[in-house]
């Protein structure tokens, strides 16, 4: 696995509302995630999970507050190009091949040699012999595959996942974990939402709860990581 | 809530001296007789609605760059008064075509503007009622309104030059051609009072807005507990 | 410069997308052929008179049509949420709309084009002595319906029947675009057919009022 492009970045959420008419999804939540950290937002249904990510991902813009990357070599880096989103859904185009996809999405990134790049990820995501086939013939894991080869295709120094085991059979879930072991040892930054343990937020080295759009747990300040994860009172 | 009950009074009080001028004391026009009279609600209607028409698109740009819910609320009361004008241009200018030219409808250029006018102001509430979120709501019918705003000179110009090349009947002659000294003084006071009009039901409408978000807003978040 | 790379990017798999499935062209060109046939019931276009009626049915019959075809395009980045996955890539948000809306045009012509000899045939008239400066008229009409119809599947993508809204949307602000191409159409047409620069310049200025609001308000349109 090729180190990221640029030096690893942290995020500071400073204070972020966001609202929905009369509707909270977010209430001035407050963190700081440093560079190199795997961070696990745990949580219920709505608790302001997938805002929080949207959020960092620039897809979402927040009510009030501000959002930072911070890099260890002191640069700012421009926001989409230093994070890598894998949502709930797979951001590829069914109607075109899982080649196609990459490319597309590589040549609008400006990346150099796309060609070689789609390839090379194709590879590493085990996707290389169907490199041809439409995304629409694709199961969930195959799928989950071509998301994640996407949002790596600018190295980012930075990944966001919003409940990436969803909809994954054990074998799907073991992939996964073993891919952002990788990704976690080459000095990448990794924001996930998670519904609960597995292999997966075993690789957390900081996990955080929210309920109703607020922080409620941190391990930063002295929660017990396993508690946050299986929702048990700290 | 005084100030607002002051205010409607000393309106019906002006609205109902200036009626009583454009009935009793301006004259009546000699070619068209008293059906012309329609012409003292046709007029300030049809200039009430196109500051509406600027209020609504001033709303829309500020909400789009601000963000803040009173441009919202401000936009979607310009333009529920600025249809109830148009309407009554709407409605005013058969009413008066009847009588002097024997048809009740021509697409003449400013009529056919107004008609036009009229529907996008019925899209603009239209998509407003399709957007359930409200900050969803306030923005995309923000933008469509600031679309449509460019759109009313557009249409203007390409029914006029159509017209000019196809001619109809026109429905209203000249307003302002050679009026008479007291028809003067009867229209500049009765436009004044439908601005004064205008200004009172923006006002009380943008309060009405006002307090249906926050009862929205209150709703929404009783609902999550 | 990206944006144009990218819209050039973004337009190729427009093409693409759309050229292996030819659901929206073959829709799209039936239905005009239904309007068509269908005005011609209801005025004969046998008589000379009904011939006046002509380009105007044939531009409306495009502008039903376009505000159909129009629907799909950004209600398709909804599924798998493909447009937030080109918010993050595409650098300039204008450059998603150039790609679509020069796409939009590009098909609507074609339709349009594949449409004109039907209705040469139906409506009697002869095209062939006009036909570059015909091909300007649809160009610059179809550009009129596309940019401000392209900016508005952005929106009624957002809304409830979305269905009806685009058309509820799209038709009341097309006024000048219908004026000025019929206009422009009906005197190509005409027994002495002559090229009317007034409304063709005409609707080059709908078309860079409307292509300048998607510029300044673009990234609005996409938002969240």
């Amino acid at each position: 696995m090729t180190p990221p492009a640029f030096s690893p970045a942290g995020i500071r959420f400073e204070k972020i509302e966001k609202r929905y008419g009369g509707l909270y999804a977010l209430r001035r939540v407050s963190l700081d995630i440093s560079a190199g950290e795997c961070a696990v937002f745990a949580g219920r249904n709505g608790s302001g999970k997938t805002t929080l990510l949207r959020i960092a991902a620039r897809l979402v813009r927040p009510s009030s507050g501000t959002v930072d990357f911070r890099m260890k070599n002191g640069k700012e880096p421009e926001p989409a190009s230093a994070t890598g989103f894998v949502a709930h859904a797979t951001m590829v185009y069914d109607e075109l091949t899982a080649e196609e996809n990459l490319l597309l999405f590589a040549r609008l990134q400006g990346i150099p040699n796309a060609t070689a790049r789609a390839e090379a990820l194709l590879n590493e995501v085990g996707l290389i012999e169907r490199r041809g086939s439409l995304v629409r013939t694709f199961s969930r894991g195959m799928r989950q595959r071509i998301a994640i080869a996407r949002a790596l295709l600018n190295e980012p120094a930075m990944l966001l996942l919003d409940e990436p085991a969803t909809g994954l059979d054990p074998q799907g879930i073991a992939w996964l974990a073993g891919t952002l072991h990788r990704f976690r040892d080459a000095g990448r930054t990794i924001l996930m939402s998670l519904h609960g343990e597995s292999e997966i937020s075993a690789l957390a080295t900081r996990a955080i709860r929210l309920d109703a759009g607020s922080v409620v747990a941190d391990t930063k300040a002295g929660a017990n990581l396993r508690s946050i994860l299986t929702f048990a009172d700290a | 809530m005084l100030k607002t009950i002051l205010g409607a009074v000393v309106l019906f009080l002006m609205i109902a001296f200036t009626a009583y001028l454009a009935f009793n004391y301006a004259p009546i026009e000699k070619s068209m007789g008293v059906i012309q009279k329609i012409f003292y609600l046709h007029l300030p209607s049809a200039f009430s609605s196109f500051v509406a028409l600027g209020v609504c698109f001033y709303a829309n740009l500020m909400y789009v760059f601000k963000r803040q819910p009173k441009w919202d609320w401000l936009g979607v009361s310009a333009a529920e008064v600025g249809l109830a004008f148009i309407s009554v241009v709407l409605v005013t200018g058969p009413i008066w075509a009847h009588p002097v030219w024997g048809i009740w409808w021509t697409w003449d250029a400013r009529l056919t503007l107004t008609f036009v006018l009229w529907l996008l102001y019925i899209s603009y509430l239209l998509l407003r009622s399709m957007l359930e979120e409200p900050d969803k709501r306030a923005l995309f019918s923000a933008l469509f309104g600031i679309f449509a705003f460019l759109d009313v000179p557009l249409v203007y110009f390409s029914i006029r030059w159509w017209r000019t090349q196809h001619p109809q009947p026109v429905i209203l002659g000249g307003p302002g051609s050679g009026l008479e000294a007291r028809m003067r003084v009867s229209y500049l006071l009765v436009w004044g009072a439908f601005t004064g009009l205008l200004i009172l039901l923006l006002n009380a409408r943008y309060k009405l807005e006002a307090m249906r978000a926050s009862v929205e807003d209150l709703r929404t978040e009783a609902e999550v507990q | 410069m990206t944006l144009l790379s990218n819209t050039a990017v973004l337009l190729g798999k427009e093409l693409r997308t759309e050229f292996r499935s030819r659901e929206l062209l073959t829709t799209t060109v039936v239905f005009i052929l239904v309007v068509v046939v269908l005005f011609s019931f209801t005025f004969d276009p046998s008589v000379s008179e009904s011939r006046r009626f002509g380009p105007g049915l044939l531009w409306l019959a495009f502008l039903f049509a376009a505000s159909l075809m129009l629907q799909p395009c950004f209600l398709r980045e909804q599924n798998n949420d493909t447009l937030s996955a080109l918010r993050l890539s595409a650098g300039d948000p204008f450059a998603i709309f150039l790609a679509k809306l020069i796409a939009n045009t590009f098909f609507l012509l074609l339709t349009e084009l594949l449409m004109l000899p039907v209705f040469a045939i139906l409506y009697n008239v002869r095209i062939l002595s006009v036909l570059p400066q015909l091909i300007l008229v649809f160009f610059l009409g179809s550009l009129g319906v596309a940019i401000p119809g392209t900016a508005f599947s952005a929106i009624s993508a957002q809304a409830r029947m979305r269905e009806l809204m685009l058309p509820l949307l799209l038709l009341p602000l097309l006024t000048p675009v219908l004026i000025a191409s019929t206009e422009a159409t009906a005197s190509l047409m005409d027994t002495k057919p002559e090229l009317r620069r007034d409304w063709l310049g005409f609707l080059a200025g709908f078309d860079v009022v409307f292509l300048t609001a998607l510029w300044l308000f673009g990234e609005y349109l996409l938002e969240e």
